[in-house]
């Protein structure tokens, strides 16, 4: 009985950990969001290759938790994050693949 | 064989043909073997052309856009800005010294010249960036690089030196070399989030449109500027065209004549040696 | 201040080319400034070239005009030497004018 109990109760936990994203985004979720958000978008600085997509996702993410939509926000942050996170890979990258333009 | 191996067998050689063209960047830079083989390969991809005709750009891809620009070149629009520069560059600084004094032949005749690299200070230097060294150094403020006044001195500066070859020099010094390397490796990175590389439009793609524009190559590229562009109603200088030109791509630029901007310049210019200086210039 | 029109016309004996560059910001007043304020109208309202007392060419400009027009145009008639007598007026009531020599 008490495993059954543990199994469900387990279970329950799984399935509210796992459907968060049904339930309305928190102020917490969207500062979370935009701070990783960010660091990522601070890597590709520290680069010097951001894209201006990126700032304008992240300018959009501030707008909608700005006006109290913080899954929008939530989401927005997700998408900055993305776009960050692409144009740090793109920056790695393109320290070898820059040859394969190269004429010779 | 088991999978396990199998993969690590593949990685491993996956690796070593990822490695391959690393083996060969690893030589010194050799500007002059990169400077035949750049012209080689706008000269063979464009029959027609004379090497001189590439100055041109678009113009010389379109020949709707050529006779359009023919005629507008009797009356060129960059005509305001270069009488502006002309009087600027002989208006004395307060503290009654000329532009002159701070470049050799007066400032005449000599952007064919720039950009340079100052042993010295171990740095590329351009032609905008000596500008406004002289200002500062006559205690008068620095202009805005992207526009205007910096725009109206480079083309009456450019309009002195027309019909001279490019005479970019890089002397016999690692620092020389590894700034020209750099300008290379910044010209053939893709960057902003169109994954563009200044090549990808100009290397691969010259005379093809990206959207209603017509692309230049990229030999000869620098030798029009400054160019009054018909976008923008108004002069832009260097600086100006490769701030957009990032932004365009969707990358975040960084500041006018940063190292990379001045390394890029210092490599285009290099790779145009023996073409005229045909600025100032009009664009569509 | 220099004269905002630079002018070049040349004849041929029978007609006269003429080709005019006009400095002018021509604001069409539809456009914002960075602060997000409108530019206000600022356009040429009309242009006349005059020969010989009579105009050869006269031009109602508005907004759609982009800025530092250029103006290519030929008339029959005008000879070397002769005068030509170009002006115009914009929207502010600030005007300019110019006379050229035909070559």
């Amino acid at each position: 009985m008490k495993t059954i109990t543990r199994n469900l109760l387990s279970t329950a936990v799984l399935l509210l950990a796992g459907s968060t994203s049904a339930l309305a985004a928190s102020e917490a979720d969207f500062k979370a969001a935009y701070a990783a958000a960010e660091a990522a978008n601070k890597e590709a600085a520290g680069l010097r290759n951001q894209w201006t997509t990126t700032a304008a996702t992240l300018a959009a993410a501030k707008k909608s938790a700005d006006s109290g939509d913080f899954d929008q926000a939530v989401a927005q942050s997700r998408e900055a994050e993305a776009l960050a996170k692409a144009s740090v890979f793109q920056a790695t990258s393109e320290k070898e693949r820059w040859k394969d333009l190269e004429i010779r | 064989m088991s999978p396990r191996k199998a993969i690590s067998l593949v990685s491993a050689a996956l690796a070593l043909a990822f490695a391959a063209p690393s083996a060969i960047a690893a030589d010194t830079p050799n500007p002059m073997a990169d400077a035949k083989a750049f012209q080689k390969f706008f000269t063979t991809k464009f029959p027609k052309l004379k090497l001189e005709d590439f100055v041109n750009g678009p113009y010389s891809m379109n020949e709707d856009l050529y006779k359009q620009w023919q005629e507008k070149e009797q009356f060129p629009p960059y005509e305001f800005a270069l009488e502006a520069g002309k009087e600027m560059f002989a208006t004395p600084f307060k503290n009654g010294k000329t532009y002159g004094d701070c470049f050799p032949n007066q400032g005449i005749g000599i952007r064919q010249n720039y950009p340079y690299f100052d042993d010295k200070e171990g740095k590329v230097i351009t032609l905008e960036l000596a500008l406004n060294r002289c200002r500062e150094a006559n205690g008068e403020p620095p202009f805005s690089y992207v526009k205007d006044e910096m725009a109206s001195l480079t083309a009456y500066m450019a309009f002195t030196s027309r019909g001279k070859p490019f005479d970019i020099k890089i002397p016999d010094d690692p620092r020389a070399l590894q700034a020209y390397q750099k300008g290379k490796e910044y010209f053939y990175t893709r960057r902003g989030q169109l994954n563009f590389s200044c090549a990808t439009c100009h290397v691969q793609e010259p005379g093809e449109r990206i959207r209603a524009e017509v692309l230049a190559p990229a030999l000869g590229i620098m030798n029009a500027l400054p160019i009054y562009r018909s976008e923008w109603s108004g002069m832009g200088t260097t600086s100006r065209r490769l701030v957009t030109c990032n932004s365009q791509t969707r990358a975040v630029p960084i500041n006018p004549q940063d190292e990379e901007y001045r390394d890029l310049e210092y490599y285009l210019s290099y790779m145009s040696n023996g073409l005229p200086i045909s600025g100032p210039g009009a664009r569509p | 201040m220099a004269s905002t029109i630079r002018v070049r016309a040349t004849s041929n004996g029978d007609i006269t080319e003429v080709q005019a560059l006009i400095q002018h910001p021509m604001d069409s007043g539809f456009v914002k400034d960075a602060q997000g304020a409108v530019i206000p109208a600022h356009f040429i309202r009309e242009l006349t070239f005059e020969y010989d007392g009579k105009a050869v060419f006269t031009a109602d400009w508005g907004p759609a005009v982009s800025k530092d027009p250029y103006v290519k145009f030929s008339f029959k008639g005008g000879k070397k030497g002769d005068d030509l007598k170009i002006g115009w007026v914009d929207n502010k009531g600030t005007s300019d004018a110019t006379t050229a020599k035909i070559q």
